[in-house]
């Protein structure tokens, strides 16, 4: 059993609306150690709203309701914001889907580098500096010095999104939520951004939450796998186990998938079925 | 050896002066030239319309009764026997030296008048700005911040009351209460009765000539004549800068880099100020720059209500009396104005953008 580092039970996510209250993520229970957890799931599924809650980022009107919230034994539900401000970024971090749009464009890398070091640490603006650099050249940024003087336009894609895993994790956190983090890359890019990300989680022993649409990607990445559906968990399993999953939803998803070692001429079509909606979500708890 | 190579790579790499030099010039040289051909359009079509105007500018000057010989006499002396062409040269050769020509109301040269209501003008207008954007730019800020709250609906009020109120009304309305009843603040014209012409006339902005000599009471007086009618201009810029901050600021609240500044562990006040408001510099210069252009063309109710000898009021005052020559000086004058502060928003677009370079 490996120690927990955070404890979601019960979590809810509510956005009241002109036709009643609408209920993105309903009733979620998981834990994470070190390791590294997929959670999957279609699009509005959840899975976004479930990572954001945790940095309790939902802005109002947007409610967010939950048992607990347990960073080492910590409940984040009931810490103030102020508090929750030094979580924010210090102990627990997220690198967003695109960095064209989650970087700041009218600020130089090297700014917001060393202002997420600086928010937690008070060191001198020398110190940031030379560990802003010795944070790039560990996403295996060459050049870095450049870098650190350029705008986020002029860099590409790949580069940018190593950048913000950098940035993420220079106030060295205890876990990490990816949301999409190579959804918006070039495939060629995606493994190698995968990888840098995969090394520094280990080499810090940090937590992962790896959120995604791709399957293949989480099975193959990941230790073990949530699968939302509508708000909810439908399954878990362990990441190397996802091909034996039972679920439906998740046999249907990885059905529906292309595969280049079995060419079918018409791929399956999801059939949903309203009860995997009201059945009550699955604990993922270890 | 391999510590030398390191030093090397260490040290941040400068291009050579001529790199840097030389796309400073281009730019430069590019914006002169600009500003030289639209300037050159503006005054042709300004010359056009005086001259296509119904108004014989010989009449204007000789009267109905003079003589068909005083008249062929003048008409020859303007140079109307000439081709529209070749007028406009000499009228863009005397341009050129700051001659817009003798006004027919007052028989002094347009450029002097102009160098007299010009400054009025320019210190009316300046402290209106200041006014609406330090106050406007602040409200449209907090409006977008706190969407929806009393604060936002407040601002809402506010700026609506500034885009529909008529300024005749508002005008009359501040002179009477704030002079009339209360007499908090100076009534019509730039200063007292006992202050005109007491200052020395430099750059003809008083409460600046006021100061450069060091006469505190006339710039006493000059600010209490000038408080009014600035911030009833500077309302009408506050409504509308505080609405464009409002929308500006709404736009990159939503934006996923504000999300980023949010996980890093910011706090709200530096997520406004530090990361969104950054990115709104350049639609707000824009809109300040249009603002401040608008005032500066003179808001002939304003002045005249006011009595304040502006621009606005001389121009029109010009126009109605057929004196076509200080009408085309005001009008380049604006005109000129307008390009000046376009090319200034467009220069700090440069400076507050990286993408612009």
């Amino acid at each position: 059993m490996m120690s927990t580092l955070l404890d979601v039970q019960n979590l809810w996510v509510r956005f009241p609306t002109r036709n009643g209250v609408f209920d993105a993520v309903r009733g979620v229970s998981f834990t994470l150690g070190r390791e590294r957890l997929g959670i999957v799931g279609e699009s509005g599924s959840g899975k976004s709203m479930t990572g954001r809650a945790i940095l309790r980022l939902i802005r109002p009107p947007g409610i967010v309701e939950a048992d607990q919230i347990s960073l080492e034994g910590q409940d984040l539900m009931k810490l103030s914001e102020k508090d929750m401000r030094a979580v924010r970024g210090q102990r627990i971090s997220m690198v967003m889907q695109d960095p064209k749009f989650s970087l700041n464009p009218v600020m130089t890398i090297g700014d917001q580098i060393i202002e997420a070091y600086r928010l937690h640490n008070s060191a001198s603006k020398a110190d940031a500096y030379n560990k802003s650099l010795e944070m790039l050249e560990a996403v295996s940024i060459r050049d870095a010095e450049r870098v650190m003087r350029a705008y986020p336009h002029e860099m590409s894609g790949g580069m940018g999104q190593r950048i913000m895993i950098a940035m993420m994790l220079i106030p060295n956190p205890e876990i990490l939520i990816a949301d999409e983090p190579t959804s918006a890359l070039d495939v060629s890019v995606q493994r190698q951004v995968l990888d840098i990300m995969d090394k520094l989680v280990k080499e810090r022993g940090m937590g992962l939450i790896f959120i995604s649409h791709d399957l293949n990607l989480v099975a193959d990445f990941c230790d073990r796998v949530l699968i939302m559906y509508s708000g909810r968990i439908v399954e878990v399993c362990d990441a190397d186990k996802l091909h034996e999953a039972k679920h439906p939803y998740t046999r249907g998803l990885l059905n529906s998938l292309p595969r280049l070692d079995a060419p079918r001429d018409r791929l399956e079509v999801l059939e949903r079925d309203p009860e995997w909606s009201e059945a009550p979500s699955v604990s993922g708890s270890e | 050896m391999a510590l030398t190579e390191d030093n090397n790579q260490r040290r941040p790499t400068r291009a050579p002066l001529t790199d840097q030099v030389w796309p400073f010039l281009r730019t430069t040289l590019l914006t002169l030239g600009s500003i030289a051909v639209t300037l050159l359009g503006l005054l042709f079509i300004t010359f056009v319309i005086g001259r296509v105007m119904p108004i014989d500018p010989v009449l204007a000057i000789v009267g109905e009764r003079a003589s068909q010989e005083t008249y062929d006499t003048v008409y020859l002396q303007l140079g109307l026997d000439k081709p529209l062409m070749v007028q406009f040269f000499y009228y863009l050769w005397d341009v050129l030296h700051l001659d817009f020509g003798t006004s027919l109301l007052n028989a002094r040269p347009v450029s002097e008048d102009i160098a007299r209501v010009f400054p009025a003008t320019l210190e009316l207008a300046t402290i209106g700005i200041i006014f609406g954007v330090v106050l406007g730019v602040p409200l449209g800020v907090l409006a977008a911040v706190r969407k929806g709250s009393w604060i936002d609906q407040i601002a809402r009020v506010v700026a609506l009351v500034g885009y529909s109120m008529p300024i005749f009304w508002l005008g009359l309305m501040g002179l009477l209460v704030f002079y009339g009843i209360l007499g908090w603040v100076g009534g019509p014209g730039r200063v007292g009765i006992f202050y005109v012409d007491v200052v020395p006339s430099v750059t003809g902005l008083i409460l600046v000539d006021s100061l450069l000599d060091g006469n505190w009471d006339v710039f006493k007086d000059a600010f209490s004549h000038i408080i009014l009618p600035a911030s009833l201009l500077g309302y009408y810029s506050l409504a509308y800068v505080s609405r464009m901050t409002r929308s500006f600021m709404l736009e990159q609240l939503s934006a996923e880099y504000i999300t980023t500044a949010r996980v890093k562990g910011m706090s709200e006040w530096d997520v406004v100020w530090k990361h969104a408001f950054k990115n709104i510099r350049v639609q707000l210069i824009t809109v300040i720059a249009l603002s401040y252009a608008n005032l500066l063309e003179g808001s002939v109710l304003t002045e005249i209500i006011f009595s304040w000898p502006g621009i606005g009021s001389y121009i029109t005052t010009a126009l109605l009396s057929a004196d076509m020559n200080a009408v085309l000086g005001g009008t380049v004058v604006v005109g000129l104005i307008f390009i000046l502060l376009n090319i200034f928003s467009d220069l700090l677009y440069k400076v507050f953008d990286p993408r612009a370079k």
